[in-house]
């Protein structure tokens, strides 16, 4: 199949349009905007339906809406954007409907720079809204890994019956590269049962949907239930690159674009004669604790979480993952500022002499 | 001649079909429903005209017109 | 004898969840028997509000999904937009649609959606227990206004006059439930949105003014006389727009 030249912002809008997604609703905000743009011209073209939503709220409660119908829908926005949406993500997730929603995060709290950086992992990992609930979330280190998991969050989405975020950055939106786009999914409306439903009535066949469950013992064996298709993902759904980590006496770990910074960094160590490896999570929720309980702490000097958010956030889960064994230290820049290659291996350099 | 029938587990004992009535044809029974109100009935020997403004103004549904 | 009048099958064996003498119940019932009318039942997904409208559920026998408060305009897009051959619905009381929702109403009017909403008006925060509306009248009384609404905590809300001054909604028309009389004509406004949408002709809008004689502190009777005297003083009945009618 022959490669096209594209931005991640749009090749994002396009994988999803193959996934067979045919309503996307969204609201105007740096640094996602080419994916409204693009999904504007090129739903209508495929007898899907875009509509700018008159805010971030009123966008994510169109894609409730079009869930509801059986219909694949996405929504994207930024930071800011997402704290708007979060009643929504939660009520998405509280009623089991399947929908895509896509963060191309930029700087800072409030409401940040505009230039790309990963300030939101806490959000999209950690809740991102009230009553406890949890996202499928994906972190896409290139444009066609982008391209490739935005295809998969439908199909995951649905088959979980859990809404999936994609946690992209606002340098994967940016950029351009070659992908491969993936082959048209047919797309058709598929209504699903509504767990909620049982809940009102015995009625067979009523479709009702209620987040608000006002008996008590109901709401709690929903919120049982809901745990069980955590457990579940949490069980299957995990996955991580490891990069040179057999014998790595460093190892660096980072997500979406700071990995792509972090693998050139390894390479140049090796070079150098130092025993660098890396992790990098693909699945930031459920988080690949494994790759790092099964780091041994004899071989393992020291750990750099790499990440471009300042506070650093990706270390939370690091260090369940370490358990205290081997020690770890952040570097991070923010706010569309990035680390270069060099920058980061004087980072593990300065770890090595600590430990000389 | 005309009646009502009312379902009696849907009345709340709201009396707004007793205000509608325009031949005041109805009255609170003494019967009380499984919810604890007590239910409306048409008076004795009342003369129902089938005008069915007790059932429109129903808040309940619970009002069921014959003629 | 011929029974005349029934109560709709639309209904379901389930009590109303309303206080004695609430005028939603009404609606439901008239909801109820418009959809049984129109032969729609199949087909119709009610898309509720926050609050005590979204108590319609547990009678009104069709699907329904509850929004969150005050999205049920948005909700309602995304599901009409997608789900083109469904008979979609919204139904929001006013702290939900002219608070916290304002911006979803006005803009799925603004952009003539395809489907009816049904806009409860009885000045008050009913669910929650009687706090102030943006419907409230002035010097009326509410758990947050508790010496009566005045100018400094706004107006009361004309919904149906700010919503005719956009260019797309084909049909807004303000009735209220408080006689049989006018429960008719608010049954008529409601089949002819209904009829609306299932023609494609666009946006209607019906305001309907409504009591809460739990929260107003009133007998069910009284309410309606409070209805009589003050709500539709303020808030004049009528059609305010109707496109339709140009082109029958």
């Amino acid at each position: 199949m022959s490669k096209l030249f594209m931005k991640g912002n749009e090749a994002i809008a396009e994988a999803a349009v193959r996934a067979g997604c045919r309503f996307f609703a969204g609201y105007p905000i740096t640094p996602q905007n080419e994916i409204p743009e693009y999904l504007s011209k090129r739903l209508p073209e495929v007898g899907g339906a875009f509509v700018q939503g008159e805010s971030e709220l009123a966008s994510i409660n169109m894609v409730i809406g079009a869930a509801f119908g059986g219909t694949r829908a996405m929504t994207s926005s930024s930071g800011p954007g997402l704290s708007l949406k979060s009643e929504g993500l939660s009520t998405l997730a509280a009623a089991g409907f399947p929908a895509v929603v896509v963060n191309v995060m930029r700087g800072g709290p409030g409401t940040g720079s505009i230039s790309g950086a990963q300030m939101d992992y806490l959000q999209a990992t950690k809740g991102g809204g009230h009553g406890g609930f949890k996202l499928l979330v994906f972190a896409p280190s290139t444009v066609q890994e982008a391209v490739d998991l935005v295809y998969e969050a439908f199909d995951k989405s649905w088959e979980y019956m859990n809404p999936c975020l994609i946690l992209a950055d606002g340098f994967i939106g940016s950029i351009m590269e070659p992908v491969e786009l993936p082959p048209f999914k047919e797309a058709k409306r598929q209504e699903f049962p509504v767990y909620t439903t049982r809940f009102f009535t015995d009625k067979p066949g009523r479709r009702m949907c209620a987040t608000m469950i006002v008996n008590e013992a109901e709401q709690e064996q929903w919120n049982r239930v809901q745990a069980q298709r955590y457990e579940r993902i949490a069980q299957n759904e995990v996955r991580a690159e490891e990069y040179m980590l057999d014998d790595a006496e460093y190892v660096i770990a980072a997500y979406g674009t700071s990995a792509r910074v972090a693998k050139s960094a390894v390479r140049m160590l090796r070079e150098k004669g130092i025993k660098a490896g890396l992790i990098r999570p693909i699945t930031l929720w459920p988080f690949p604790y494994q790759c790092f309980k099964k780091l041994n702490e004899k071989q393992v000097k020291d750990i750099l979480c790499l990440e471009l958010s300042i506070p650093p956030q990706l270390i939370e889960d690091i260090k369940i993952g370490i358990e205290g064994r081997i020690p770890i230290t952040a570097y991070g820049r923010s706010a569309g500022m990035i680390f270069t290659a060099e920058e980061v291996t004087e980072q593990v350099e300065k770890l090595v002499g600590k430990n000389k | 001649m005309a009646k009502i029938q009312v379902l009696k587990n849907y009345c709340k004992s709201c009396r707004l079909c007793i205000e509608a009535c325009p031949r005041d044809v109805l009255q609170i029974g003494e019967e009380v429903n499984e919810n604890g109100y007590e239910i409306v009935e048409m008076k004795e020997n009342a003369e129902c005209i089938g005008c069915k403004m007790c059932a429109v103004m129903c808040p309940e549904a619970a009002i069921e017109v014959f003629r | 004898m011929e029974k005349i009048y029934s109560r709709s099958d639309v209904l379901l064996d389930a009590n109303m969840g309303y206080c004695p003498g609430c005028l939603h119940g009404v609606i439901a019932k008239i909801v109820a028997e418009v959809i049984e009318e129109l032969g729609i039942r199949d087909d119709t997904i009610a898309v509720l509000p926050i609050g005590c409208g979204a108590l319609i559920s547990s009678v009104l026998d069709t699907d329904a999904i509850i929004a969150l408060h005050g999205r049920a305009p948005a909700v309602a897009t995304g599901l009409k937009r997608t789900a083109t051959e469904k008979f979609i619905f919204a139904y929001q009381g006013d702290g939900d649609l002219a608070s916290i929702g304002l911006a979803e109403i006005m803009h799925a009017a603004n952009r003539g959606e395809n489907f009816p909403v049904l806009f409860v008006n009885n000045g008050i925060f009913g669910m929650t227990g009687g706090q102030m509306a943006p419907t409230t009248l002035i010097g009326q009384k509410a758990t947050t206004a508790k010496s009566g609404r005045t100018p400094l905590e706004g107006y009361p809300m004309h919904m149906c006059e700010i919503i005719s001054t956009l260019k797309a909604p084909v049909y807004i028309e303000r009735c209220s439930l408080d006689s049989p009389q006018h429960i008719l004509a608010a049954k008529k406004a409601i089949k002819k949105a209904f009829m609306n949408e299932i023609e494609g002709k666009g946006f209607s809008f019906i305001e309907l003014l409504s009591n809460c004689p739990t929260n107003w502190s009133m007998s069910p009777q009284k309410s309606l006389e409070y209805m009589r005297e003050h709500t539709i003083a303020e808030f004049p009945l009528g059609v305010y727009r109707d496109e339709t009618a140009k082109e029958d």
